[in-house]
């Protein structure tokens, strides 16, 4: 059988071909592949599959090189999710997503359904989710259009977690002009299950029925996989009808017949139809079960008339599955889905003969070689070469920089980051999460420096924390990729679990400048570094590039989506001071670096120097001495120094929890020997801020781990504010002017959206 | 005492409902399907939190029609206990089972954030063990919990004192500022005219253990047993 051109299809040119994103030397790959011309159909199923989102061409040779294996990872990269053991039977499916391009032009679908597809790959895999996480990175605040960016987005990942009932407990936010065109969107998604119940998307058993599951296909969302492999530019708001619409209640529905059709032994083998939709979805799961498929496309439930087979297979319509069922037991599948009122049509049969074959009743419209449809697929190893500039923002000597007149009182430059939106208190964001649902919460968004989540009839519990600073990774993309790994181990070090493996999202420019591919390679192999040193292998994740517009690409921003386990829930530590008297240590050592840091950027709209240097070894000693100080009960509260340094660490010690302030009276003359604005509010990693009422304990522990550290000042009640002593200046402030600063900045901000949309429709004043 | 759990398709605090009667009341609790008409022997039900049939209509619009609801107005008319939790509270609103409507919140946002309650009513089957003027700090969570009625049901309610919890700010003081919502008169619960139906927006059962942070939905739970035992 050979695929034949359906009446009326479109004469394949080389302006088609062109249109369908595919370069001249692909074509003719394709060609001698088929040993013909493809037809309409087969070109469309091609553009996607070759698409950079679901083939990864240009990333793939780079990403081998990152670890990905542990005595306890259970599944590595390749499949809908990772998965860990965490000991006692149970085990961990986690992943993250990128949903950048949609939500580019339509924030709040684009969001939504970025989380729908994150949930559906970990249920998918037979673990229940407990816990969504969310990456975000926006331009600057200061603009409506990325207002109303953060508005739509905030509101698509709440609509949507909140209606299915999977807590969003954490993530990180940040907000930097490189961000404007492009917004980023990472979602991950953490599940739960029992070891033995993994299952893997493998299409197996000849004779076996396919069956779509969940809802219709319609034509939204077509070309989705291709939209999110270009560059970015005025046409794409044209491109709003290849955002999909997401629906939140139909997802409920397939996560429990989904999981329910798992348990019950009929099936054997479940998939998302996610980007590139049906094509993607059944040519990967032949690809790995090394058989041939079929498909009827007249056989697939649709929501409209005359869907030709190419929208069929291409269309991105959300809330859908694939499953193999086991042959014979297809009533007992339907039956399942129609208790919740799903629909179940068998559309085709896994066939012996290794092709990948597509008909339309009896016709055939597409057909190809075997598992060669995925495996085929083109790699590049494009040229990386670092830019002049790159080297030059690098090499650029930052503490030449003056200092304004206002510097004379660090205060102000405090309270001015503590405004800053990277830094400021994301809880007009939080409060619009239900993070509370499945009452397994520990410790919610904005509490720790990491997410705590205790495991139902077991003592443990999980910690979760997406990381990136991008601002690194841009002035020097393998120190950046080691940072992005090492905080985000330390984050979750910070709330008392061992950091246990990542996910990453991998979000950067069009590969295919050099100087672009150059970022993307040694930032993963910076990750590659970090994972090694510090024993958390990569199970999976996602790449997305082409997140670029006109006015030049993104940060490169490697996503780090870390997980990390506490064998005792009661563990879990909170960032705030918890107790007049006690005294704060500083762990780690602090020094002169200021280079991409906050402070530059936000004070002095200056992104440049070398971001602050990253030593693996001495964080592993770091993480081992904070998790043994922890379990000892001797850390009253533990946070890391990141953007906007010691000082508005030691701000957040105080007042993250605007609720129960406490004050701090902290001397750092010790380090006489430091400029004062970086001692301040440097970037120097490697470091946390503990509180103690032992701090002789504290310091013995370290001691033994080699770690330095140093009592550098006692907690105080809220009525004494802050004060931090150094040799040349004293930083006072009082709780009230820190917890303005670093509550209101964003309520502040975003409340001008508000108004900014009832200007643009008058009708919502009334509803106010 | 054994609880009936209703699960609608798209309820997604059913099991957190389940759980709190099992594990931290170690009472019996079952599911009820929303398209049964067996309440399976269940002394009490429980309306739980969710989005019933995805809600796009109304908040528990649709929920109202459905087989497993007949059977609990029958429970109710008959004296039965039924507890209403947020999406509950609003399909027992729209049943017919308590009066008033919840409304869009006032910000037009979703609010998950903890808020104080103030007991205002201790003559009901799911406050009896609790004082009043106690203050109890559980979450919220939903974007549709501005109860409101028309003026007469409002002074009707507040005349024969069957606001059972309002919103208050940590000194038990009702100020505009403690309405994560917009509620009429900070209004967070209310109860029919037996004090046998209690329907609220907050979340006790997400507050029953130290270890989440609060355990002040104990109370609540301990009075439905002593209730039901009475």
């Amino acid at each position: 059988m050979s695929a034949t051109p359906r009446p009326g299809d479109p004469v394949i040119t080389p302006a088609l071909v062109a249109e369908h994103g595919l370069t001249p030397s692909e074509y003719e790959k394709l060609v001698a592949m088929l040993e013909r011309t493809p037809t309409f159909t087969e070109l469309g199923v091609i553009s996607a599959l070759w698409s950079e989102h679901c083939s990864y061409k240009h990333s793939r040779p780079v990403l081998k090189t990152l670890p990905t294996e542990a005595p306890w990872v259970l599944q590595g990269p390749g499949e809908n999710a990772g998965v860990i053991s965490i000991g006692d039977g149970l085990a961990v499916a986690f992943k993250i997503e990128s949903h950048n391009h949609p939500s580019a032009v339509e924030p709040y679908q684009g969001a939504a359904t970025g989380v729908g597809g994150i949930l559906r790959d970990v249920f998918t895999i037979n673990a229940r989710p407990i816990a969504m996480l969310n990456s975000l990175r926006f331009g600057s605040l200061e603009t409506p259009r990325v207002r109303y960016l953060v508005a739509g987005v905030v509101k698509g990942i709440g609509d949507y977690g909140n209606c299915v009932g999977i807590p969003t407990v954490a993530g990180d936010v940040m907000f930097d002009a490189a961000y404007e065109g492009n917004p980023l969107v990472n979602a991950m998604c953490v599940g739960i299950m029992k070891e033995e119940e993994l299952i893997t998307a493998k299409a197996e058993g000849i004779g076996n029925p396919i069956i779509a599951v969940g809802a219709r296909t319609g034509r939204d969302g077509i070309h989705g996989a291709s939209f999110a492999s270009e560059d970015l530019s005025e046409e794409n708001e044209a491109k709003r009808p290849r955002v999909q619409v997401g629906d939140p209640f139909t997802e409920k529905l397939l996560l429990e017949a989904s999981l329910e059709l798992i348990r019950s032994g009929h099936i054997v083998a479940i998939q998302d139809m996610g980007a590139a939709g049906l094509t993607s979805s059944s040519a990967e799961m032949a690809e790995r079960g090394e058989v041939g498929v079929t498909i009827d496309t007249t056989k697939v439930p649709v929501r409209e008339e005359g869907m030709t087979p190419y929208e069929i297979l291409l269309s991105e319509s959300q809330e859908r599955m694939l499953v193999v069922a086991k042959k014979g037991h297809e009533n007992e599948v339907k039956k399942i889905l129609t208790k919740w009122d799903l629909a179940a049509e068998v559309i085709g049969e896994v066939i012996a003969e290794p092709v990948y074959r597509v008909t339309e009743g009896d016709t055939v419209v597409a057909e190809f070689p075997g598992s060669r449809l995925v495996t085929d697929c083109p790699q590049y190893h494009p040229e990386a070469k670092e830019s002049e500039q790159a080297i030059a923002r690098r090499t650029r000597d930052v503490h030449a920089i003056a200092a304004l007149p206002s510097e004379s009182d660090p205060a102000w430059t405090l309270e001015r980051l503590l405004q800053a939106p990277t830094i400021a208190s994301k809880y007009w964001i939080h409060r619009q999460y239900d993070s509370t649902v499945r009452t397994s919460t520990v410790m919610g968004p904005g509490h720790g420096d990491a997410a705590v989540l205790r495991i139902r009839g077991s003592k443990k519990a999980l910690a979760v924390k997406t990381d990136c600073n991008g601002r690194y990774v841009f002035l020097d993309p393998r120190i950046g990729g080691r940072i992005a790994v090492a905080e985000a181990a330390r984050n979750v070090a910070c709330v008392g679990a061992t950091p246990r493996a990542i996910t990453n999202c991998l979000n950067f420019g069009n590969p295919k400048k050099p100087e672009v591919f150059f970022q993307f390679r040694e930032a993963v192999y910076g990750m590659g570094d970090a994972c090694r040193a510090l024993d958390t292998p990569v199970t999976g994740g996602n790449v997305s590039l082409y997140n670029e517009n006109p006015q030049g690409a993104v940060y490169p921003t490697p996503t780090i989506g870390m997980v990390g386990v506490l064998d005792d829930a009661s563990h879990a530590t909170a960032m705030r001071f918890a107790r007049a008297g006690d005294s704060i240590v500083l762990l780690g050592e602090n020094s002169d670096e200021l280079g991409g840091s906050e402070y530059l950027a936000w004070i002095h709209g200056v992104v440049a120097g070398a971001p602050p240097a990253v030593d693996l070894a001495g964080e592993k000693k770091l993480i081992d001495a904070l998790l043994e100080g922890i379990r000892a009960g001797h850390v009253a509260s533990a946070h890391d120094t990141s953007e906007g340094g010691l000082a508005v660490a030691l701000a957040e010690c105080c007042m993250a929890d605007r609720t129960r302030p406490m004050g701090a009276t902290v001397d750092v003359t010790a380090w006489s020997t430091l400029a004062t604005r970086a001692l301040l509010f440097g970037e120097t990693q490697g470091r946390v801020i503990v509180s103690s009422a032992n701090a002789g304990a504290v310091l013995a522990i370290a001691k033994r781990h080699g770690v330095p550290a140093r009592v550098i000042g006692t907690v105080t009640e809220a009525v004494q504010g802050l004060h931090i002593n150094t040799t040349t200046h004293a930083l006072s402030i009082s709780a009230e002017r820190m917890i303005d600063a670093y509550h209101e900045a964003l309520p502040r901000a975003m409340s001008r959206a508000a108004a900014e949309a009832v200007a643009a429709d008058p009708a919502l004043a009334g509803v106010q | 005492m054994k609880v009936g759990v209703v699960s609608f398709p798209g309820s997604n605090c059913d099991e957190d409902a389940l759980l709190a009667i099992t594990e931290r009341l170690h009472e019996q609790a079952v599911m009820l399907w929303h398209k049964d008409h067996d309440l399976q022997g269940a002394d009490v039900i429980i309306l739980p939190g969710g989005f019933s049939y995805g809600d796009y209509l109304r908040s528990g619009a649709i929920a109202r029609f459905s087989p497993i609801m007949q059977e609990v107005v029958a429970h109710a008319k008959r004296g039965g206990p039924v507890i209403g939790i947020c999406n509950g509270f609003q399909i027992a609103c729209e049943a017919g089972l308590l009066p008033g409507a919840l409304l869009r919140n006032e910000s037009l946002q979703f609010r998950a954030i903890p808020v104080t309650l103030r007991v205002e009513n201790t003559d009901t089957v799911f406050t009896g063990k609790a004082t009043k003027g106690q203050l109890l700090t559980m979450p919220i969570a939903h974007g549709d919990g501005r109860y409101t009625a028309d003026a007469a049901t409002i002074a009707k309610l507040e005349g024969e004192g069957r606001v059972v919890f309002r919103y208050v700010n940590a000194k038990g003081e009702v100020v505009p500022d403690a309405n994560p919502n917009g509620a009429t008169n900070n209004i967070a619960g209310v109860t029919n005219e037996g004090g046998t139906v209690v329907g609220l927006m907050p979340h006790p059962e997400r507050a029953l253990e130290p270890l989440l942070g609060s355990s002040d939905g104990m109370v609540l739970f301990e009075s439905l047993l002593a209730a039901v035992n009475a």
